[in-house]
């Protein structure tokens, strides 16, 4: 998969690295911004309140 | 050779996954502190800011005074055991996004010093975590809640660890359903254990004094009680 990706991405091989760091940086972005705040309210781990 | 490549990729899947958890965890117990902390410092600036002017508006029927600012809230927190600076909004309401910006307040309970009971909830881990140290309050420490015309002082009387089906802990009367209130009470609400949220640590407290905010003397109610 891996491999694939970097065989893929334009560039000599530094150029390859800065799009992959550049490439985390948009998926740690994209989690950080709508999946987890997606995701965190199905899970239990933050409840404070009583109710029914 | 197949094989081997079916292997290979689903070892990259699985680690990406596991990736993917830490970075979530890193979000839920960092970053969301991070952003709420920020939120709800810029709260609580807006929400004096409007005491020091005086321009916050009436008191409703219901006892919550008017809401001051975009987020609703209507009065600050202080509670000396958890820090001399510790200080957080109090917002109407205690749904999710209410939570990440300060203590919410349960609809339909008492407002501020009235006599019935002032419920709030607030996180005890993420999001600000305003309730983090709620099991270290002890029977006599102070709990105050400002608002425009009055700063209210309680004083903690009893904790206690409920599942969080147990709604009776916010009636008028915690405990007694069909109780009639004489007393004015707080009961705040947090989870318990903490990253847990099979209970629920609760605790209350009686109405000690009520200040108009003109004759507030902050050092003279604030101080933090010394470690006991």
């Amino acid at each position: 998969m891996y491999a694939a990706l970097w065989r893929h991405l334009p560039g000599p091989g530094w150029v390859k690295a800065v799009e992959c760091l550049a490439l985390c940086l948009v998926v740690v972005a994209v989690c950080f911004t709508w999946v987890f705040p997606a995701v965190s309210p199905l899970l239990p781990f933050t409840d404070s309140t009583v109710g029914p | 050779m197949r094989l081997r490549r079916v292997v290979g990729w689903s070892g990259e899947v699985l680690v990406t996954l596991g990736v993917l958890l830490l970075l979530f965890a890193a979000w839920q117990l960092w970053w969301t502190d991070v952003v709420a902390d920020r939120a709800q410092a810029q709260i609580v600036q807006t929400v004096e800011d409007d005491f020091a002017h005086g321009t916050a508006g009436p008191v409703g029927d219901d006892g919550i005074p008017a809401a001051i600012g975009k987020d609703g809230a209507f009065a600050v927190v202080r509670i000396p055991r958890f820090g001399s600076d510790f200080v957080r909004p109090v917002i109407e309401g205690t749904g999710r996004p209410v939570l990440a910006l300060g203590v919410g307040h349960y609809v339909g309970t008492a407002g501020p010093g009235q006599v019935g009971n002032f419920a709030v909830a607030g996180h005890r881990t993420t999001y600000g975590r305003p309730f983090h140290d709620v099991d270290r309050l002890v029977d006599g420490d102070r709990v105050v809640v400002e608002t425009a015309a009055e700063v209210y002082v309680y004083e903690v009387t009893s904790r206690e660890i409920v599942r969080p089906g147990d709604v009776e802990v916010i009636d008028p009367v915690p405990g007694d359903p069909a109780g009639t209130p004489t007393e004015a009470l707080i009961t705040l609400t947090s989870c318990h254990p903490k990253y847990s949220a099979t209970q629920r640590f609760v605790v209350h407290g009686r109405l000690v004094e009520s200040v108009p905010r003109a004759q507030w003397v902050p050092s003279r109610w604030l101080t933090p009680p010394t470690e006991g």
